[in-house]
């Protein structure tokens, strides 16, 4: 459709004139300016609403909301392509059968071996050999081979040695969807575990001796510890609800030693109906400050990300400093378990502060125990009342730590940026399906890529300047702060307001620190070089006349990727280079800069998944690290804003 | 006076010592004229806390058996506590710090008795004269000069004795616009944007009153600013039904018939008590000891600090977009001219003057825009959060402006010289210092 109006959220006059195109998998949108010609894309799978609004004199308005947190405005000029187009978006943007994803289509031309390769990347086995088990206290257990016994678990799970087959099964059958207690995290250091399972079908007063043998052989495989916790996440009102349709919650007085516990996460619809608020507030065109902090309060986002964050920290305090076992449950275990699981998982452990070990966190915790993806993140078209942003919360529960712990993680906000938007993209078969036998049955595999490798191989994007993995603060259990200090969960602009780079710094420290640190690196590339050269020319010196002049073609070449490395051979004036290298920001960069403290600034790094055309070609994340090719300083892109300054929207 | 008139209980052994955040640490508590001291005497790890009793916002005693404990909450926004064994000894001393604490003769502040211990490299208090600027300025431009009018303080008591003033009004004229503004604070240069040569000038209100008083020099003063043909801003920082308000009271703003060249924008940037208020709100909100998240959100939002913060940041913007998109000359007001006035002056020249991100260039400009034009200080930041006595003097006018500082800083995290710490260290000082730089409400003062 030509002649489409795209419109911009924050000003009526910044609204481009382009061509709409619809294929296969995206929606796509083209401007008209002669040179740019700047594109947007849009995965048919990222859509989660579309709104035909009223016919206007301009045209016909529809608006797409994503699920990457983008909202398209668009104006077709004719009110039958507008509803054209309504239509084929709405079947396109709800697929019914797993084939119509994208996964399945998409090709980064990689052959056979390296598609294998790729999958193999995150292995959980390793994972659980890395922790310590099979151990003494714990092995891996085949009664799930064939999902015989639960089929939203994993074939291999690792249980205390004293489990019995019998036990297991006897468990399983006393627990919601069968979801028996099984082994999340080990703590090598002293014993203590994270075990996860669903809720018991306990009702009012039913026992199961075998589920008590279960909780039992959990706790003596903790030799250190006489009782374990069992954690409930759900608010006490809930669990007591379920009482009455035959599920609920462990009674201590049935079960030897362990100590129960509530941490009132809500459910499913309450935070699916908080995103919607909090998204609300986003989407305020000038929202004065009471609008957005009354907003924002009312939503009660921030605060359910608080209650799951401390029900992870209250498990990691368990495990590492008391010493004792947790066993985390909510209703059926995918949920609000995997949230709290991995939570905890990551405050313990710095390996999954590390990329690697993210990845394998998301693996464990998410994928292999069964969380719903299909259903959560609707990438098949369902109930609606399935939806929730579980994972989501997760993300920004670590982008919270990583606030509080700036040089703890490997890896930063963009790589938390780029999973959320991948777990909705259907892009990569990694997290298709409700399940693992689903996936296997799908032959994901086989027929698709997996995103880890992907990441892996762009990894450089996502590296956090600030870490270093022998600083104190990136080893052992990190200890956020639990004292009231509320203030410290912040809104995450990066997230939720990702596309309007309006709203965001105007320089971010972590590019500049990234090409600060390519460059040095360049320089002591060229350092090593230049001394080698030396050396040849020492060597040589002492020997005939004749060389010297071909010494001297060399430098001319030399010459051609730095400019005065000629003359600059001596320490000194390498140690000035650097000095002065940080003081060419921004500030200095101009002797008239005036700040620019508005306006959207289309010079990003962050490359909008969507909004670039070169997903296909498997090169999408170039575009990510402008500020750090070669040699080329982020003070290049401040430079040419100091020309123009443009003010706060107000 | 002697201090030692008020300290009947210059030490206390076995005194608890409670911070947030700290584990509680026994040790000695001294009291000297200036300060109040503790010290762990630990071998090991010594700890010292040295308070200046003019940091002290608020005290409370209670008393738990012979065990007394004072609550002291500072201007810096820190609390510490004091449990004291001995009634007595805990009577004498919290009756000595707030006696020390709220002395009233600036001559007894610690900076007149304060002997650095480190080597003085430079003379700053004259580090940053006007003289300086001027020479700047004069490399690229001649149409200003410096008069020494106000040498005596005569014609402007809150004025330093040389300004900046375009070169074509004498100061004779000066004098006359003098009685023309409010306070005396006739237009003033504030800065100068040489790429494009438009000016920022402050001033106070116009005294035009109900009956539309003009007066001739005025108009010729800002007028001279101005390029042939082109219109100039006038920013008043009040909205205008409070403009229209102060003319009952002899104020008012510049009239259209009499300013034509003029155009006037109206911003509204809270002062005094509700600023004062709104920072007593927040830092509750920031201290609130219970765990829910809602709490913290409403409390901060009905401290309304950020949409004070949202609007001076606005209204800075709108005055350098004035000066370098619309190239035009701003001219800037509220009623007296030393409070929002400034803010609005000083945020405009760190959004357009590079120079002004450095960390000497930010204390030129704190001396030029804040010290010299007369912000009163003493007033101003005589209390902090924490305290009690509503006088309406007391607001964080100054610290407002950091906050903003800071906002921008977040925005443009490698345009500044200086870090976070450079402005907590001004906040820190603007309320108790060991240096004389923040005290008194004016040059003439000073």
């Amino acid at each position: 459709v030509e002649n489409v109006r795209l419109l911009d959220r924050l000003s009526s006059r910044r609204a481009v004139v382009g061509t709409l195109y619809l294929t296969a998998t995206h929606v796509i949108f083209v401007e008209n300016g002669s040179e740019t010609r700047k594109e947007t894309w849009v995965l048919h799978s990222q859509i989660s609403s579309i709104e035909k609004q009223a016919t206007t004199a301009t045209g016909c308005p529809l608006l797409i909301r994503c699920k990457n947190f983008q909202v398209i405005q668009l104006v077709i000029p004719q009110e039958r392509d507008c509803h054209d187009v309504y239509i084929s978006l709405i079947r396109l943007a709800r697929p019914v059968k797993y084939e119509e994803l994208y996964c399945f289509s998409f090709n980064p031309k990689l052959d056979k071996e390296e598609r294998e390769q790729g999958w193999k990347l995150v292995d959980l086995n390793e994972e659980y050999n890395r922790m310590g088990v099979p151990n003494n206290y714990w092995q891996i257990s085949d009664v799930n081979r064939d999902y015989g016994v639960c089929d939203s678990y994993p074939t291999e799970v690792y249980v205390p040695k004293s489990a019995t087959a019998h036990i297991i099964v006897g468990s399983s059958k006393f627990r919601s969807r069968r979801r028996f207690p099984a082994l999340s995290y080990y703590c090598k250091g002293n014993n203590a575990s994270i075990c996860r399972s669903s809720q018991p079908l306990s009702g009012f007063s039913a026992r199961c001796l075998e589920d008590e043998q279960m909780l039992q052989a959990i706790r003596k495989a903790n030799p250190g510890s006489d009782f374990i916790y069992v954690v409930d996440t759900r608010p006490k009102l809930n669990a007591m609800a379920n009482r009455a349709a035959g599920k609920g919650y462990e009674n201590e007085d049935n079960y030897s030693n362990i100590k129960f516990q509530f941490i009132g996460i809500e459910n499913i619809h309450v935070m699916r109906n908080s995103l919607q608020k909090m998204l609300e507030v986003c989407e305020l065109k000038s929202p004065s400050m009471s609008d957005f902090l009354w907003g924002l309060e009312n939503s009660g986002w921030l605060k359910h990300i608080k209650a799951i964050m401390d029900a992870g920290i209250f498990i990691a305090k368990a495990v590492s400093e008391e010493g004792v076992s947790v066993l985390v449950h909510c209703s059926d275990g995918w949920d609000r378990t995997a949230q709290v699981c991995s939570v905890a998982s990551l405050l313990l452990d710095p390996y999954y502060r590390t990329m690697k070990g993210f990845m394998v966190l998301i693996e464990k915790d998410w994928v292999s125990f069964g969380h719903k993806f299909n259903h959560r993140y609707g990438n098949l078209d369902g109930d609606p009342k399935e939806i929730s942003p579980v994972i989501d919360q997760f993300i920004e529960c670590v982008w919270q730590l990583m606030e509080q712990f700036p040089c703890a993680f490997e890896f930063n906000e963009r790589f938390l940026i780029h999973i959320q938007h991948h777990i909705y993209s259907c892009q990569f078969g990694n997290f298709l399906c409700n399940s693992q036998k689903e996936r296997r049955e799908l032959k994901i595999k086989e027929r698709t890529y997996s995103l880890w490798a992907h990441l892996w191989k762009n990894c450089a994007d996502y590296l956090n300047p600030l870490y270093r993995s022998d600083h104190s603060q990136s080893q052992g259990t990190l200890h956020p702060q639990i004292a009231p200090c509320n203030f410290l969960y912040k809104f995450w602009s990066g997230m939720y307001n990702r596309f309007e780079k309006g709203l965001h710094p105007r320089q971010s420290v972590t590019d500049y620190l990234m090409a600060v640190k390519e460059e040095t690196q360049q320089l002591e590339e060229e350092l090593e070089v230049l001394q080698e050269r030396l050396a040849n020319l020492q060597k040589s010196q002492s020997g005939n006349n004749k060389v010297k002049s071909k010494q001297q073609d060399r430098s001319k070449q030399f010459g051609l990727y730095t400019s005065n490395n000629s003359l600059a051979n001596t320490p000194q004036e390498y140690s000035n280079d650097l000095k002065s290298f940080p003081s060419r920001s921004p500030s200095q960069g101009d002797e008239d800069s005036a700040l620019i403290l508005t306006q959207d600034n289309l010079k990003s790094s962050d490359p909008d998944l969507s909004a670039n055309s070169d997903q296909e070609s498997g090169v999408e994340d170039l575009s990510c690290r402008s500020p750090s090719g070669g040699t080329c300083l982020p003070s290049e892109d401040s430079g040419k804003d100091s020309d123009e300054a443009v003010f706060l929207a107000g | 006076m002697e201090f030692a008139e008020l300290i009947k209980t210059p030490r206390a052994d076995n005194v608890v010592l409670h911070r947030p955040f700290h584990l509680a640490v026994e040790g000695t508590l001294c009291l000297t004229g200036h300060h109040l001291i503790f010290s762990s005497r630990r071998q090991d790890n010594a700890e010292e806390l040295w308070l200046l009793h003019s940091n002290i916002d608020s005290i409370d005693k209670r008393f738990v058996g012979s065990l007394g404990t004072i609550v002291i909450k500072c201007k810096d926004l820190r609390i510490i506590q004091l449990d004291i064994p001995g009634m007595e000894e805990c009577l004498n001393i919290a009756s000595s710090i707030e006696a020390l604490s709220t002395l009233d003769s600036v001559t007894l502040m610690y900076p007149f008795f304060y002997r650095p211990m480190f080597e003085v490299l430079e003379d700053g208090w004259s580090s940053f004269l006007l003289e300086q600027e001027f020479e700047l300025l004069s490399s690229v431009t001649n149409e200003w000069r410096l008069s020494c009018v106000n040498k005596d303080f005569s014609v402007c008591p809150s004025y330093p004795p040389v300004v900046i003033v375009p070169k074509s009004i004498d100061d004779e004229a000066l004098r006359k616009v003098a009685l023309f503004r409010h306070g005396g604070r006739f237009p003033v240069l504030s800065y100068y944007h040489k790429k494009n040569g438009m000016a920022m000038m402050r001033s106070s209100q116009p005294l035009t009153g109900t009956n539309g008083r003009r007066c001739k020099e005025d108009e010729k003063l800002v007028n001279a600013t101005l390029r042939s043909g082109r219109r100039g801003f006038v920013i008043d920082t009040r909205p205008l039904t409070v403009a229209q308000q102060a003319r009952a009271k002899g104020g008012g703003f510049e009239q259209e018939v009499h300013y034509p060249q003029w155009r006037r924008i109206h911003k509204y940037i809270e002062r005094f008590n509700i600023l004062q208020e709104s920072f007593i709100k927040l830092v509750e909100a920031c201290n609130d000891q219970s765990h829910n998240m809602d709490r913290w959100l409403s409390k901060l939002e009905a401290s309304n600090w950020l949409t004070h913060i949202k609007e001076l940041l606005t209204a800075a913007c709108l005055a350098a977009q004035c000066i370098d998109r619309e190239g035009a000359s701003v001219l800037v007001h509220g009623s007296e001219g030393t409070d929002s006035t400034l803010q609005v002056t000083s945020l405009a020249q760190i959004i357009l003057d590079p120079r002004c991100r450095t960390i000497r260039g930010f204390e030129a400009l704190i001396v030029r825009e804040w010290l010299q034009a007369g912000h009163p200080f003493q007033q101003r930041c005589a209390q902090s959060a924490y305290s009690n006595s509503k006088q309406k003097w007391e607001a964080p006018v100054f610290l407002l402006f950091l906050e903003c500082v800071w906002q921008i800083h977040r925005q443009f995290p490698c345009s500044f010289e200086f870090n976070e710490q450079f402005l907590l260290m001004l906040f820190e000082h603007a309320y108790a210092s060991q240096f004389g730089t923040f005290l008194g409400n004016n040059e003439n003062e000073r």
